[in-house]
């Protein structure tokens, strides 16, 4: 650990050496700016992406189909398509995610198995997506016979792709539980069951919801496995059941990035984007709305 | 008033309380974390099985060291290398645009920001990760090339110089996080010391604090690294899907033409249309094999010197 | 009702010494280290706790070795001891909360009422429906007030309403509290006094009519207004109920038990009733512990 020797002793007093001051200077700003860049250069790129949509996003646009003239096209049936999917996905995500958090956190005992497993979870959520789409690919279409492209399949691959996150946030949240809380049940006698769904579960909750919400956030962006699954890039009707093909919102803005026309380049495009990413700030606002007004329940 | 339990006659200690419910709920929440398991398996099981279906018909030694990768074009090859290159170049590029600005803000985070900035800053560094690679590979197309081709007229429409700074900016906040994690944890006595000493705050940071810090930024290059590897769709739509392989020293080459990515290469194969038994659909598993395993091992190995530094100072 | 600080007085008052200093107590010659009574102590009634040679290891470390002693029914017993002795540890083993932590071994038994709590089938959620437990730091849960003190009549598979609400309104009687909060009934516990908590935990416990209530040094974390009303508190529940209590302060365990036991070491030292104990205790370690030569 080698301490900088070029800061002169003070001759007189303890003025403040001017070498020094300037690098500490030098560094603030370097700091400040590389802090800064990466939300600019975004801030830059959505603000043009705002300007570009302006115009092309309207009501036709959020109820129309897609369509090959950029003025007809519309992003409505890969809207409900992610909407569809979405709903789809939260319930099996959310029960096995908590029911897995739960037991590594209330039942498991601290042995090797416990953490491989838990090992496994972080290893899975560093998996590329597109691997997940193999995954979807291999297993539920090859293996089990499922239909390319359809709701089921679909929704069946993202909620293994959100599985790992959800259970990493739920089981945060659990641990944040004060075991206080958990000595008070156990010494009323209440069973491990009874201890976890009357109080460590209510009071988990706000974290595992905003973990949920975000994790949801996440599969909406995912475009990549869906590719792989087969789901089309275009639909022009409302899927009606599991089975149906659906398409979602990325895959829609994956295909309409194809056509050359600077109106959907430009235009289409922009207002595709600017959907999405109200989806998306919307969800991520419902989760720190969440978080807020649950932790001010507790104090 | 109803009779109070507790009042029993006789005290029988051995009768269970719900014995069923309590071990049907731990059995079905053993499940729930059996699952995760049970994916893994599944992934590994799927890519071997069906990439061993394809080294069966190209082999392996071919596949990768093979330069040309053309699933479609006759003559038809399937070697990886171009792809690899490409994956490179823009995991290149990234890292030379994430790792600095990430260190730098971890160190402004840590060392400069105040408690009320910090709340602020870090949800806004976590935004960059939370747009759609989709979004950040149109971004790429419709605005980032076009403002580089100001710079470098002899650009093409796709190149991967776009696409590594988008990606570069998408990664930012893993580098930033977790090195900012690893800064803080460098106890103050050491910072402390450095000052005791007369150094300036320059000095300390630069001298005292990253190398402190050291094996826990570097876990956080190779996990931002890892994601950048599995970056599929700004890749895709940035830099093209033209497997090519030139020389890194060739900066026009490498920066200013299209390039394809191992990810990118999958969208292709999975956008066209192959069967299931056909040699092109088996090479998915095959890039993915390799995809996978090198993302596995950088997250292991950022995970287990990310436990390192944990452990040093706890 | 008779206020702690005059109970205290009381007590000493037994042994006019003047200057309040112990009296060097008699030492047979051949006795040395510990007396183990077989019985209780002298006067008071049947017992409802036998602990037998009781052993108890965290991992590969003894924490408490050959306790043997038993707590009388309706009665108070102090459990007294330097830190680290011992005292909660065999507080937790009555209700076998350690086993709530991985790697405890016990040997030895503990009869409740006759049935040894670490028997072979015993489901150690029923040991603990029948006691009650007052941790040192209030822990009511993140609920109203009334649903704290219902959690122990719910979890039993108490439904009707009007029957949870009388037992509600009766132990927080029973805690003294009832005329503090019987307007906020419904208003979240942690909105109460660190002194209210505490009186609403222990009514929690209560509500379920438990067999014996435990109580770790219910009083540490409180000042000492809060201390002196849950120490009245335990000097009216003494009629009722059989009360355990860990405690630090030799002053309140004077106070408000009948029997003491001092531990050291995680071994029972001596065990007797309470005025002996702190006025002619019959083991040297007992009398300097007491008189603050050590701990």
């Amino acid at each position: 650990m080698a301490v900088s020797q070029d800061t002169p002793a003070p001759a007189a007093g303890f003025t403040q050496s001017r070498v020094g001051h300037g690098k500490d200077w030098l560094l603030l700003v370097v700091c400040l700016l590389s802090t800064c860049i990466g939300g600019v250069a975004l801030f830059t790129l959505l603000a043009y992406v705002l300007v570009d949509a302006a115009g092309w996003l309207d009501w036709q646009f959020l109820t129309s189909t897609t369509s090959r003239f950029p003025e007809k096209a519309g992003i409505f049936p890969a809207l409900v398509g992610s909407i569809y999917m979405a709903a789809l996905l939260i319930p099996p995500a959310m029960v096995l995610g908590i029911g897995a958090a739960v037991y590594l956190t209330e039942y498991a005992r601290a042995n090797k198995l416990t953490k491989f497993i838990n090992i496994n979870i972080a290893n899975l959520a560093g998996v590329p997506s597109v691997v997940w789409g193999l995954l979807g690919l291999g297993l539920f279409i090859q293996l089990f016979g499922m239909r390319y492209g359809t709701l089921l399949v679909g929704s069946l691959t993202m909620t293994l792709l959100i599985l790992p996150v959800i259970i990493i946030a739920s089981q945060e949240a659990i641990k944040a539980v004060p075991d206080s809380l958990r000595q008070a049940a156990f010494g009323m006698g209440a069973t491990r069951w009874q201890t976890i769904s009357r109080v460590v579960l209510p009071r988990a909750l706000p974290g595992i919801l905003t973990g949920t919400v975000l994790s949801l956030a996440r599969a909406l962006g995912e475009t990549a496995p869906l590719i792989m699954i087969g789901v089309p890039t275009a639909v022009f009707a409302t899927p009606g059941g599991v089975r149906d093909k659906f398409t979602s919102m990325t895959m829609q803005l994956f295909s309409w990035s194809d056509y050359p026309q600077p109106e959907f380049q430009y235009g289409v495009l922009a207002a595709g984007v600017v959907t999405l990413l109200v989806v998306l700030l919307s969800l991520n606002a419902l989760a720190i709305y969440l978080r807020h007004r649950f932790q001010n329940r507790h104090g | 008033m109803e009779s109070i339990e507790t009042a029993e006659a006789s005290l029988d200690l051995t009768q269970g309380v719900h014995p069923w419910r309590e071990r049907l709920v731990r059995s079905a929440a053993f499940l729930c974390a059996a699952i995760t398991v049970l994916t893994t398996g599944g992934i590994i099981a799927v890519l071997l099985v069906n990439a061993a279906e394809f080294f069966a018909e190209w082999s392996v030694w071919d596949f990768l060291t093979g330069t040309k990768w053309s699933p479609a074009i006759q003559p038809v090859e399937y070697g990886v290398l171009p792809l690899v290159w490409g994956t490179m170049v823009i995991t290149l590029g990234s890292a030379l645009i994430a790792l600095p600005l990430g260190v730098a803000a971890a160190v402004y985070l840590s060392e400069y920001a105040r408690p009320k900035v910090r709340a602020v800053v870090k949800p806004y560094l976590e935004i960059l990760a939370g747009v759609p690679t989709v979004v950040y590979g149109y971004f790429a197309l419709v605005y980032v090339t076009p403002a580089l081709k100001t710079v470098f007229p002899t650009i093409s429409t796709f190149n991967t110089l776009s696409a590594s700074i988008v990606v570069g900016i998408m990664i930012i906040p893993f580098v930033a996080s977790i090195s900012e994690d690893a800064i803080r944890a460098v106890p103050k006595s050491l910072r402390m010391a450095g000052y005791g000493l007369g150094a300036s705050k320059f000095s300390v940071v630069i001298r005292v604090v990253i190398p402190a810090a050291f094996s826990g930024i570097i876990a956080s290059f190779i996990l931002a690294l890892s994601r950048a590897i599995g970056e599929t769709m700004a890749v895709t739509i940035a830099a093209g899907q033209t497997p090519r392989l030139a020389s890194i020293f060739n900066l026009e080459e490498t920066f200013l033409r299209p390039a394809e990515t191992m990810t990118a290469a999958m969208v292709n194969i999975g956008m066209s249309d192959v069967t299931g038994d056909s040699l092109a659909y088996r090479s998915l598993f095959a890039i993915g094999l390799v995809l996978f395993f090198m993302t596995f091992a950088m997250n292991i190995l950022g995970s287990w010197v990310t436990s390192r530094f944990r452990e040093k100072y706890e | 009702m008779v206020t702690a600080s005059e109970q205290s007085k009381l007590s000493f008052a037994e042994e006019p010494t003047g200057d309040g200093v112990l009296k060097t107590p008699p030492r047979p010659s051949l006795l040395q280290g510990v007396s183990i009574p077989e019985e209780t102590p002298a006067g008071t009634s049947t017992p409802v706790i036998n602990i037998r040679k009781l052993d108890f290891w965290y991992g590969r470390d003894q924490a408490l070795f050959d306790i043997s002693m038993d707590i009388s029914d309706r009665s108070v017993t102090a459990i007294i001891g330097p830190s680290g002795c011992g005292k909660s540890t065999l507080l937790r083993c009555i209700n076998r909360m350690n086993d709530l932590v991985d790697g405890t071994r016990v040997k030895g038994h503990l009869l409740l009422e006759g049935q040894d709590v670490y028997g072979a089938k015993v489901d150690p959620v029923a040991v603990r429906r029948h006691i009650g437990m007052v941790f040192q730091k209030p822990n009511p849960f993140p609920k109203t007030i009334f649903n704290n003190i219902a959690f122990g009549l719910r979890i039993r598979g108490r439904r009707y309403a009007r029957s949870i609400e009388e037992t509600v309104q009766w132990a927080l009687q029973q805690a003294y509290l009832w005329d503090e909060v019987k307007d906020k009934l419904h208003e979240s516990a942690t909105s109460l006094s660190g002194g209210q908590q505490q009186r609403l935990c222990i009514a929690r416990a209560l509500a379920t009519r438990p067999k014996v209530l435990l109580m770790d040094e219910p009083c540490s974390a409180l000042d000492p207004i809060a201390t002196g009303r849950i120490e009245e508190l335990i000097s009216q529940l003494r009629n009722d109920y059989t009360i355990v209590i860990v405690t630090h302060n030799m002053q309140q365990a004077a106070r408000v038990s009948e029997q003491t036991a001092f531990l050291c070491l995680g071994k029972l030292i001596e065990y007797g009733l309470t005025r002996d104990i702190f006025t002619n205790p019959k083991v040297k370690q007992t009398e300097d512990y007491i008189t603050g030569r050590f701990g």
